[in-house]
């Protein structure tokens, strides 16, 4: 048990675009993914399992020791907290902005801003950064709707090209944080397991170089 | 509230049920044991105190984990105590003010204002000791030797070790002469262990390249024992203060590598309680659990704040967490005495509680019988002598 190494990979686009930089390290699982409903997998290494989990679950497997390694968002571990966690890759996939977005030319008049986001840490922190006192209401999705519908004055959210938030007559506003995808260690793992973990990072490492110099070409 | 939620217990909370309290109790009984046999002193810290005395020179962190409550009598904010460690500095700089090194252990409970999901709930049982007026390495070392003797008392197998000396850092910061908001940056991304971002940070506000490249290798020297070669190498232009904090490193390694079976594993760049440490700084770990077991270093500076700055190092666990590493030995099982009032009967049950064995009279009526009550024998009336005999089957069923 003490010896075997388990990944936590977050579900959807991040995993899609994990998975070649995995089995460019070396580690490739023992079954299609997609073809599966399960959530535990062999892989053709035999002391690493991986388990697919919704992103925001990965920092609190990781955090916990229930995964050693875990690939999730910058999103997901800003608004998770960085506690006891160690972050050291960036995987360079999945990147986009989180940003604050409102009604196209409608700034926010009112003292205290409505901002409805699924990023409520962030949101909190970012707006009392700013000297701004922000009412932060937790949405779970389509964050576009709550502007238009008047149930806040801004959103904070993930943008990538931006055409949702245009297709509802919204513009992105501020910068926030470049997002990018993230390989965190759990800290007790990496002090007892470092002898497989380091070289596990190596290989990721240069996988993901390979893959900007392939891009750059 | 409904009948319902009456047994509800606070987030964090817990409660201790058998056999896990008698655990519990006994590894308590075994670890003051083992302090009193190296020459640690047992005290008892109050539950609470005052504030001001409770978080001084502690950090924000202590703050917000600490229950707060008015005191009636005064006016003023207490506190309920959630590290006791500065309380036992208090102690030894203001209350005891013995002259030479102190050693002093405890085991007490601690209440946490915020569940920590690491340490195991609001309520953990705090266990430790501390070695007061010795700045040395020995005294580090003793420390180390102890807290590892405490996790093997406790049952603890494949014990990992962590080791770092916060000194390394706090010289090469100071070396680099950095803004507050430049340190704080660069704090964090040696607290993350991200390379790009400690690339960035130190492109950006470090000019020396000899520094720049030292500051950057932090970020690296984590790892089995080659890391102290290496950290040679790689901090030779570094102030002396940095060479002698792998020296300490180096000789603390040999100490433990001689004495102990442990994995060893170094991280120059650990900042745990960067607020008050000042020297070497530890972690033991054991498989199965996501943090460490037991922590600890030095802090050299806490007694200032009561009058007498004093050299310190020690070490604290919980009890809580240190009980479910091993289950009890399963000790002898309970003798199991009919329900008859008779002054033969009640001599040899007197008789055999003396000798320490656990004797259970039954109770007029009552239902269960030995095996409900765990006992693995019964006394009994052989020619006119009550005796325990082993229980079988068929005779633990009646």
């Amino acid at each position: 048990m003490s010896k075997q190494l388990i990944l936590a990979l977050s579900k959807g686009r991040i995993l899609e675009e994990t998975l070649p930089l995995l089995a460019d390290a070396g580690i490739t699982p023992a079954e299609d993914l997609s073809k599966s409903r399960k959530l535990l997998f062999d892989t053709n290494l035999p002391d690493v399992k991986l388990v697919i989990i919704r992103a925001t679950d990965v920092p609190t497997y990781v955090q916990l020791g229930a995964a050693d390694v875990g690939i999730a968002g910058k999103d997901v571990l800003l608004e998770h907290g960085a506690e006891g966690l160690y972050e050291p890759l960036d995987l360079e996939i999945a990147r986009c902005k989180l940003m604050t977005a409102g009604v196209t030319g409608q700034l926010p008049a009112r003292a205290r801003r409505r901002v409805a986001t699924k990023f409520v840490n962030v949101a909190r922190r970012y707006y009392a950064e700013q000297g701004i006192q922000a009412e932060v209401i937790k949405l779970y999705g389509a964050m576009e709707l709550a502007p238009l519908m008047n149930l806040a004055d801004e959103i904070v959210d993930i943008v990538d090209t931006g055409n949702t938030l245009r297709a509802n007559g919204m513009e992105p506003r501020e910068l926030i944080a470049h997002i990018s995808t993230r390989l965190v260690v759990n800290k007790a793992a990496m002090t007892m397991k470092h002898e497989r973990i380091k070289p596990l990072l190596a290989r990721l490492d240069s996988a993901v170089k390979k893959r900007q110099a392939q891009l750059a070409e | 509230m409904t009948i319902a939620d009456r047994w509800l217990l606070p987030d964090g909370m817990d409660e201790v049920l058998p056999p896990q309290a008698s655990r519990m109790e006994e590894l308590r009984r075994a670890l003051l044991d083992l302090y009193h046999c190296w020459g640690y002193d047992q005290v008892m810290p109050p539950p609470v105190e005052f504030l001001d005395s409770l978080l001084t020179g502690t950090g924000t962190d202590l703050d917000l984990q600490t229950f707060k409550l008015t005191d009636q009598l005064t006016g003023r904010m207490m506190g309920a105590s959630a590290d006791v460690t500065p309380q036992v500095a208090r102690m030894d700089a203001h209350s005891l003010k013995r002259q030479g090194p102190v050693r002093l252990c405890y085991c007490t409970n601690v209440l946490r204002a915020k569940a920590d999901q690491h340490q195991g709930g609001r309520s953990p049982v705090q266990v430790g000791a501390e070695l007061f007026g010795h700045a040395g390495l020995e005294a580090d070392s003793e420390i180390i030797h102890l807290a590892l003797a405490s996790m093997k008392a406790a049952g603890a197998q494949e014990i990992h070790l962590a080791l770092g000396h916060i000194g390394i850092y706090r010289s090469l910061v100071e070396a680099a002469a950095l803004s507050d908001e430049q340190e704080s940056a660069l704090f964090e991304a040696l607290a993350l262990k991200s390379p790009t971002q400690l690339a960035q940070l130190v492109d950006a506000s470090v000019s020396d390249p000899a520094l720049a490249d030292m500051l950057l290798a932090l970020g690296e020297l984590h790892g089995g024992a080659d890391i102290l070669s290496q950290a040679r190498e790689r901090f030779a232009g570094a102030p002396a203060s940095v060479t002698a904090a792998l020296d300490q490193l180096d000789a603390l390694y040999q100490g433990v590598l001689a004495r102990f079976d442990v994995s060893l594993y170094f991280d120059l760049a650990e900042l745990r309680g960067y607020q008050y440490h000042t020297g070497m700084m530890f972690a033991a770990y054991v498989p199965g659990y996501g943090h460490a077991l037991a922590k600890g270093g030095r802090y050299d500076d806490t007694g200032r704040a009561f009058g007498r700055a004093r050299p310190a190092t020690g070490f604290s666990m919980d009890l809580k967490q240190l009980a479910s590493l091993a289950l009890a030995a399963p000790s002898r099982g309970s003798i199991w005495a009919p329900a008859q009032q008779d002054e033969s009967l009640n001599a040899a049950i007197v008789a055999l509680r003396e000798q320490g064995e656990r004797v259970i009279q039954a109770l007029p009526g009552q239902r269960t019988g030995p095996a409900e009550h765990e006992c693995d024998r019964r006394l009994e009336l052989i020619n006119g002598r009550w005796q325990p005999t082993a229980l079988t089957q068929e005779t633990s069923a009646s």
